[in-house]
């Protein structure tokens, strides 16, 4: 069965002056798929988000996401992602329930359907008696799950998540991750950028970005295999470092 | 317009909840009234008096004990030649001059008049006017005590202001208080209520949203809109019943023109937070590209005709200097548009170019 990919790129490339962030790179994510865009800092992972979400526009190639295409297309695009950024998105000075509704209202949703799912957020969270407390004073770990479940809000068909786990413990990161698939089984892709080699492992399919372009793609066991590693970590390592020595 | 809502609510939720910043929104207006309206207060007391006395007879000597007697006047020096007073005000030895004609009891007998003349230091211009009044309420009870004896005799005094003659800039703090407070309000808090959602990484949630730019704009400034009109309101309501600075315009035409000015202000905000991504760079930008300007070269604490040249030209483009003139006209003249149309049309021009160039600033940064 072949069906439109959730995104599409094709010889995306973003210049800053003479310094090129993203080199024509081009891949698909399938709906449903949970993908992980790996690289090192500086690789142009978060370049390439930023053109994919419509934040940044591209200086040439073109990208579809949910179907529409990013540059002629951006409010449907919009209408269509949910995106947490590095630093979870959410306003530390409002409340659990009051941050919810913020977002229901950017995204335009009924009052009742904001209701409803504040209550199924709040249940699946385990934050019903926090409903009322400013996200401020909320450990981290939760902070990063609610922020999670605000981005898949308006239920999107792609959802960006940008190091969505970086600076909480092992046990929270499983959670997350476990909130991950959940999602993914629900038909929602899932881009997730990440640091942790171990989180790549999770992934349905991973790309290494090296210096702006995609050095390998593919499901980690594959990667593996060709490569004859035994881990995502070693490969990492023997991709970047060429590339870390030139620069 | 759901969404506006929604924004605009959250902004007041920011605004209401971080009490440290609301306090001093609040309080700063009021406070600075308070401290302008009492540090130009016109307290007399303690004045070194020079007195000129060429001819020094029984009327000036009673007239010269009656201002020892008040307590307020302390004569520092008795002179007999008008010219050697300029060094006694030059050094600030005296403060206020009283200079007798000569002959002035002889004139007062014969002629039934007689003139003293009383000079002023007016560096101060308030106090140089309340104590030349004070030495005036002298003078004619005086001349009322002599009349009480004698009939139908007249001091005539004459007051001269040494220094600062057209009392220039006396009283009038008010319309550069409320430049500076809605600077402080609209640019400054705007910068950093922005620059706050940059650092946090909100900012991108709300651009990755389906919101237009001008939805968010809108909805980040149009609180402190108001807040800024607030306290408009609370300083004119407090100048008038603290301090009887009077209200001789209209006060319509004050809101629209102080309308205009934020609208310059909160521009000048979201083009520094455009081009800074820390609330404390922001700061700093916002306190020395705005307040220092709008405090020193509009007129509010030093007259523009008294600023070297060059700061005269710069003055130009600082909005403040014609939003004081304007607010100046209105409240201490009660002059209308017809006058104050030229200040207006430039504040309308700035408000213009700022306004466009701060939308651009937020476009450019979502390519």
């Amino acid at each position: 069965m072949t069906t439109t990919p959730a995104i599409a790129a094709r010889e995306l490339t973003r210049t800053f002056g003479d310094f090129v962030a993203v080199d024509h790179i081009s891949f698909d994510v399938q709906p449903g798929e949970v993908f992980g865009f790996l690289g090192a800092n500086g690789a142009g992972k978060t370049t390439a988000i930023r053109m994919l979400t419509g934040l940044l526009a591209p200086t040439s190639g073109s990208a579809t996401v949910a179907g529409y295409d990013i540059s002629r297309e951006g409010e449907d695009v919009k209408r269509s992602i949910g995106y947490m950024s590095q630093k979870f998105s959410l306003y530390e000075d409002l409340t659990v329930s009051e941050n919810i509704r913020l977002y229901g209202g950017i995204y335009d949703l009924s009052s009742g359907e904001i209701a409803d799912r504040m209550r199924r957020i709040l249940t699946r969270l385990g934050l019903e008696h926090a409903a009322r407390s400013l996200v401020r004073d909320i450990p981290l770990g939760w902070k990063q799950k609610l922020a999670f479940s605000v981005a898949l809000l308006h239920e999107p068909r792609v959802v960006f998540l940008d190091e969505p786990t970086s600076g909480v413990d092992p046990i929270t990161r499983r959670q997350f991750w476990e909130l991950i698939y959940e999602t993914a089984r629900g038909g929602t892709t899932v881009l997730v950028t990440t640091h942790y080699m171990d989180e790549a492992e999770y992934c349905d399919r991973i790309s290494i970005m090296v210096a702006g372009r995609i050095a390998a793609i593919g499901t980690p066991a594959e990667l593996k295999a060709n490569a004859g590693v035994a881990s995502i970590d070693e490969l990492f390592v023997r991709l970047a470092r060429p590339a870390a020595s030139v620069a | 317009m759901k969404a506006l809502r929604g924004l605009l609510r959250k902004e007041s939720y920011h605004i209401l909840r971080d009490r440290r910043t609301l306090t001093v929104i609040v309080v700063l207006p009021v406070l600075q009234v308070i401290l302008f309206g009492f540090a130009i207060r016109t307290d007399v007391n303690d004045v070194r008096l020079a007195v000129v006395d060429p001819t020094p007879d029984y009327a000036t000597i009673a007239l010269r004990n009656r201002f020892d007697a008040t307590g307020t006047f302390r004569t520092v020096a008795v002179l007999h030649r008008v010219d050697e007073l300029s060094a006694s005000f030059q050094t600030g030895a005296a403060q206020l001059a009283v200079v007798f004609e000569p002959r002035f009891a002889e004139r007062l007998a014969h002629d039934g008049v007689a003139r003293v003349q009383v000079i002023t230091d007016a560096t101060e211009p308030n106090t140089a006017s309340a104590r030349q009044s004070y030495a005036f309420a002298v003078i004619q009870d005086y001349e009322r005590s002599v009349r009480a004896a004698s009939n139908d005799v007249r001091i005539v005094p004459d007051g001269r202001l040494r220094f600062n003659p057209t009392r220039e800039s006396s009283n009038l703090f008010v319309p550069g208080l409320m430049a500076m407070v809605l600077t402080i309000i609209s640019a400054l808090m705007t910068a950093l209520s922005l620059t706050r959602e940059k650092e946090t990484g909100t900012m991108e949630s709300l651009l990755v949203s389906p919101l237009r730019p001008v939805e968010i704009i809108v909805g980040k400034v149009a609180p402190y809109l108001l807040i800024g009109l607030l306290s408009v309101a609370l300083i004119l309501v407090e100048a008038r019943f603290v301090f009887n600075v009077p209200m001789r315009g209209s006060i319509v035409l004050l809101v629209g023109e102080a309308l205009l000015f934020i609208l310059v202000s909160l521009s000048i905000g979201i083009l520094v937070s455009a081009r800074t991504s820390s609330q404390r760079v922001a700061m700093l930008i916002a306190l020395v590209g705005t307040m220092l300007p709008n405090q020193l070269l509009s007129g509010f604490v030093f007259p523009v005709e008294s600023l070297p040249r060059a700061l005269q030209i710069l003055s130009n483009v600082v909005p403040a200097r014609w939003f004081v003139l304007i607010a100046r006209g209105i409240m201490l003249k009660g002059v209308g548009l017809a006058y104050l149309w030229r200040e207006t049309l430039i504040l309308a021009g700035m408000a213009l170019l700022l306004l466009a160039l701060s939308a651009r600033s937020f476009k450019v940064r979502l390519s």
